[in-house]
């Protein structure tokens, strides 16, 4: 568990950054964190050091919207989705995308079905207005494998 | 087969739109007559669980849609063979919702041997501004506002658009839905916030306009961490203030952005587009802007705002006449742009 903070929503960009270039096919990110914690900034920093042009906007009457960087990136929003079966049937199609990332926003719903092979990043509100707490939980083999480098590459934000 | 006492205008074209969670059917001649609008909501089956599910809302499409279909040609006052051609929304949307849509029209227009046509939803909404006033003059400014989208669109003609600018994080129709959760008052969000907040006062609270004097995008993700930061800090703040608030910020940008558009286009009209032109504040606002700026105003009936397949047959009918028909094999397109 590596946990970090930032104070902008800017900061908030730039650790979803930080964390893409270790990005490979088939990985499956859980975003976790109440309204307005920074879920889609961290997807916009993510995103674009990702190389993607596009603007990235909230999917959350969408579901899914995909964008194309150096990997294809499915951005998922499970705001409106509740139950794990209704889950299972919207997101799994995006998930098995062997080479693609998923992002997901509110997957909380979706831990059950994804099992446990991923990078959970929870946001959470801090105690000033734009204060943020942002808590990154490697799980799997998958991820286990790159906890130093992703250790690494947070030094910035990295808190006790 | 009701009775009829003229016929009806020309061509007369049924539109099917299942894009969300709305299932409906319409048979509109000529483009702009509309002989039935027949809109199924399933918002009901939907506020239980706080929002749209997609596998519901594919189940219910399916098991509604030939029941709404007869029930539009019946209120239409016509036989099947009559109509012309089928249309259905072939995106944006959710996928399997809009496989519904798109599978029965094209079952249909065979069955009928008549034209299939695939119509783009943001475009419907765009035709939608203008069924009931059909003398428009382009060029026209629109905003379309919706759940899933926020943009501000030139039309430059029939099929011609020009997207100003759209939001870069939430629509602002989210932004509504989110701030109602927030507050606790339930799904849909837009009509709770809209009522709310005639019993509040919309200056108690002077919430951000982000990026309201920059270009013609929008951003109302801060705007929604503003009210929850306002909510963490005066617990005991009004609902009713913190609607109104909120709304007056939300409308404030929209309707500034909408005229600048309007000056910058040279339009002759400003129109009202998608689910959030049902807002009652939104409508008086760009009312009273097109009165002083000099614009003519289309701002549809709230039935035409939210999803409807009126606005899907009657875009088919100039898209028939531009394009032809589309072939059967074209694919629903979950990511379709303007």
């Amino acid at each position: 568990m590596i946990r970090c903070s930032t104070s902008s929503e800017e900061e908030t960009r730039d650790l979803g950054a930080a964390v893409a270039p270790l990005a490979e096919p088939g990985d499956v990110v859980i975003l976790t964190g109440d309204l307005g914690a920074g879920k889609t900034r961290f997807t916009q920093g993510f995103a674009r050091a990702l190389g993607v042009d596009e603007q990235v906007t909230s999917p959350t009457f969408i579901l899914v919207r995909r964008y194309q960087g150096r990997l294809p990136l499915h951005h998922a929003d499970l705001y409106r989705a509740e139950s794990v079966d209704e889950v299972a049937d919207l997101v799994l199609g995006e998930l098995a995308d062997s080479t693609g990332v998923a992002l997901v926003e509110w997957g909380e719903a979706a831990l059950g079905v994804i099992g446990g092979d991923m990078l959970e990043v929870r946001l959470e509100l801090g105690p000033g207005d734009d204060d943020r707490i942002i808590t990154l939980s490697p799980a799997g083999p998958r991820w286990s494998v790159r906890s130093q480098d992703l250790e690494k590459a947070l030094v910035p934000w990295r808190s006790a | 087969m009701s009775e009829r006492l003229a016929p009806p205008p020309g061509d007369p074209i049924l539109g099917i739109e299942t894009s969300c969670d709305e299932t409906a059917a319409a048979v509109v001649a000529g483009g702009t007559h509309v002989l039935s609008s027949v809109v199924s909501s399933q918002v009901d089956l939907h506020a239980r669980h706080g929002g749209v599910v997609p596998e519901i809302a594919s189940r219910a499409h399916t098991e509604l849609l030939l029941p709404v279909v007869a029930e539009a040609t019946i209120e239409a006052g016509i036989e099947d063979s009559e109509i012309t051609a089928v249309a259905a929304t072939i995106g944006p949307g959710l996928a399997g919702a809009l496989l519904v849509g798109v599978a029965s029209a094209k079952a249909l227009a065979l069955a009928w041997d008549v034209p299939f046509i695939g119509i783009n939803h943001l475009e419907a909404h765009l035709y939608a501004a203008f069924l009931e006033e059909p003398d428009l003059e382009p060029p026209l400014a629109v905003l379309l506002v919706s759940g899933g989208h926020t943009m501000l669109v030139a039309f430059e003609g029939h099929g011609q658009y020009r997207v100003l600018g759209g939001t870069i994080d939430d629509a602002a129709g989210e932004a509504f839905d989110k701030v109602a959760r927030h507050l606790g008052l339930g799904y849909p969000g837009g009509p709770v916030i809209d009522r709310l907040a005639m019993n509040g006062d919309r200056e108690a609270i002077d919430f951000p306009r982000p990026m309201r004097n920059e270009g013609y995008d929008f951003s109302f993700s801060g705007l929604k961490t503003s009210v929850i930061n306002h909510t963490r800090k005066h617990p005991d703040s009004s609902p009713e203030d913190i609607a109104a608030s909120f709304q007056e910020a939300v409308v404030d940008v929209l309707v500034h952005k909408a005229r600048k558009a309007a000056r910058d286009i040279g339009a002759s009209g400003l129109c009202l587009a998608g689910g959030v032109a049902a807002n009652s504040s939104l409508r008086e606002r760009v009312l009273d802007a097109c009165i002083e700026d000099g614009l003519r105003a289309f701002v549809p009936s709230r039935s035409m705002c939210t999803d409807n397949a009126a606005m899907v047959a009657s875009t088919a009918y100039y898209r028939l006449k531009s394009d032809g028909p589309t072939p059967l094999d074209a694919p629903a397109r979950p990511n379709l742009g303007l």
